[in-house]
């Protein structure tokens, strides 16, 4: 028994889930026509709805107008990291003066205004249109984060509705001139990728980075999403193997005794006593521990096979963590000891891809 | 859904918290004890079910009586959209009604028998597959769900939200489950490196264990812990109690864990995830003790 994930040879559009077999498809221009349709319960709505081309794209395509480069943060697989990566991204692409926004697609679990620092902040409007909330006079955010009168409330919502918010935001929002517009996404391949794929379509989209963790279990779901991209146009720019290791100094860690029943008794007192009584090597070393195991070769194998380049790695850092948790860049306070270099060198790598093609591409 | 006694979902608000690695474990532990379960993937997108319990590459059957789990064991049954897809790579790019028709088929088609526990492993959020799954199953009885989540902000945020979705939907909460709760490691299993100036690493494992040998037995046995993940405003167990939701413990990160989640194997059986297995263990047993004291009950009314 198979499945086929692949819509291109199917039917023109969306198949209601209570539609008869051989359905056209919601867009098809046999829509309720088709002799498929006779009995559906959709055949009245479908004959009559308006197809074609959806003029919001047009709307949409205006906005961007102003918007030089768009790059969309991805991932097959949840919690490796795409939202805090999409937000320091943010963060760098602004602290070197560049106008960005920042754009927020999570729908049920939205976690860009806390990693920004903008909890409990709301979206207000002008006449030009729904306002982005500012960070810094560079870097305005939307997300449904500002949306929520209570934080604790589900957003239960089916795909068509996600998708509506999603073409507001892009229909919508007054963003004005960015040099980059930075898209989260939600984990997966369904509805707000389709629709972000679909809605940006007419406008260039410069390419997706797919982040992922060096397991297994987030490499397979990976491969998928770069599948998805090349199936949908959307260029790679490359991957980055988030959390790949653990590396702290020995000396900022605590240490525990676990007696023969279980308990765990703290002795970090007595071990950096002895830690500091002995040598520098001690005093000063690393600990490292791979923690999350790579059993096929990790992110870098994956993006060769997958012929996608490889932008790097970014270590476990509890200091990211913290600063993701607290709404801080990474770059400004020196809080991020052990990745901030790791992630400069990939966010410059991606700004001299993405500018250096439109640079090339202005001078043809 | 007649011939299931016990059917628990496993949910999170938030992505890569552990959920298919806790309901995988828990399906094994259940199994261990001899009971008939079946452990159903919603997840369309990114099914990682086949590959934790070591079944990647298996095909669905079909029978007279409907289609047929892969099993693990003869008292473990597995179904998964992981097992439908000819090329491992093709992505699932489908919208929700074709995901949820492809759930409905999972509970109306599958022949799962007689089983002690159905368990639900769904993907993040509280969207398309979370409505119907909870739609599909209002008729039978579900005994609630688990809600796993991490320490930080972040993830506890959105999991607030999936409780607030099974109070909306009717789901009893079983408890919730703070997963990566720090990292326990014995100090002499770790690698050293030194860093240069110039941001040089140069591995020194071989020199620092030599060093700790020739140490106290303090630093020969002792453990590292690290917090990792910042519970920023106080973790799962804080969230539980404001919430007014059972709290079921924590699971240390455990790269043991992490391997036996890649390679499909149960944490029970081999030891080899020293760090978590007893958290896992008491967890499983307040679960089990939850769900089974309630079916007493209800059946001597």
């Amino acid at each position: 028994m198979t499945t086929n994930g692949s819509q291109q040879n199917g039917p023109v559009g969306d198949v209601p889930e209570d539609a008869n077999e051989h359905c056209p498809g919601t867009q098809s221009e046999r829509a309720g026509k088709a002799e498929a349709c006779a009995g559906c319960p959709n055949q009245q709505i479908c004959a009559t709805a308006p197809k074609g081309p959806d003029p919001d794209l047009v709307d949409i395509a205006e906005r961007m107008q102003t918007v030089k480069h768009k790059i969309l943060v991805l991932s097959g697989k949840g919690g490796v990291g795409k939202s805090t990566f999409a937000s320091q991204l943010a963060f760098a692409l602004a602290g070197k003066d560049k106008q960005v926004g920042l754009l927020d697609i999570d729908i049920c679990g939205p976690s860009i205004p806390k990693m920004l620092g903008l909890e409990g902040q709301e979206i207000h409007q002008s006449n030009l249109g729904w306002s982005p909330v500012y960070v810094e006079d560079n870097l305005g955010v939307m997300s449904i984060g500002f949306m929520l009168p209570d934080p604790d409330e589900a957003v239960i919502w089916r795909g068509p509705r996600k998708n509506g918010l999603i073409k507001q935001f892009l229909k919508d929002v007054y963003w004005g001139e960015l040099d980059y517009l930075i898209v989260d996404a939600p984990p997966g391949t369904s509805d707000e990728h389709i629709s972000i794929a679909q809605y940006l379509k007419a406008t260039s989209v410069d390419g997706a980075i797919v982040v992922t963790t060096p397991q297994d279990v987030s490499i397979i779901d990976v491969r998928k999403e770069i599948n998805f991209c090349q199936k949908v146009g959307i260029p790679v720019l490359g991957v980055v193997e988030n959390m790949s290791g653990l590396l702290q100094p020995l000396s900022s860690l605590k240490f525990k005794s676990i007696t023969i029943n279980g308990d765990e008794e703290d002795v970090t007192a007595a071990v950096l006593q002895e830690i500091q009584r002995s040598s520098n090597l001690l005093q000063s070393v690393y600990t490292y521990s791979e923690v999350f195991y790579a059993s096929s070769g990790g992110a870098e194998k994956m993006a060769k096979d997958m012929k996608v380049p490889f932008l790097g790695r970014v270590p476990l850092d509890p200091g990211l963590s913290r600063a993701a948790e607290e709404g801080r860049s990474c770059f400004s306070d020196g809080s991020c000891k052990l990745s901030a270099s790791y992630l400069n060198s990939i966010i410059g790598k991606i700004q001299c891809t993405v500018e250096a093609s439109a640079d090339s591409s202005s001078k043809v």
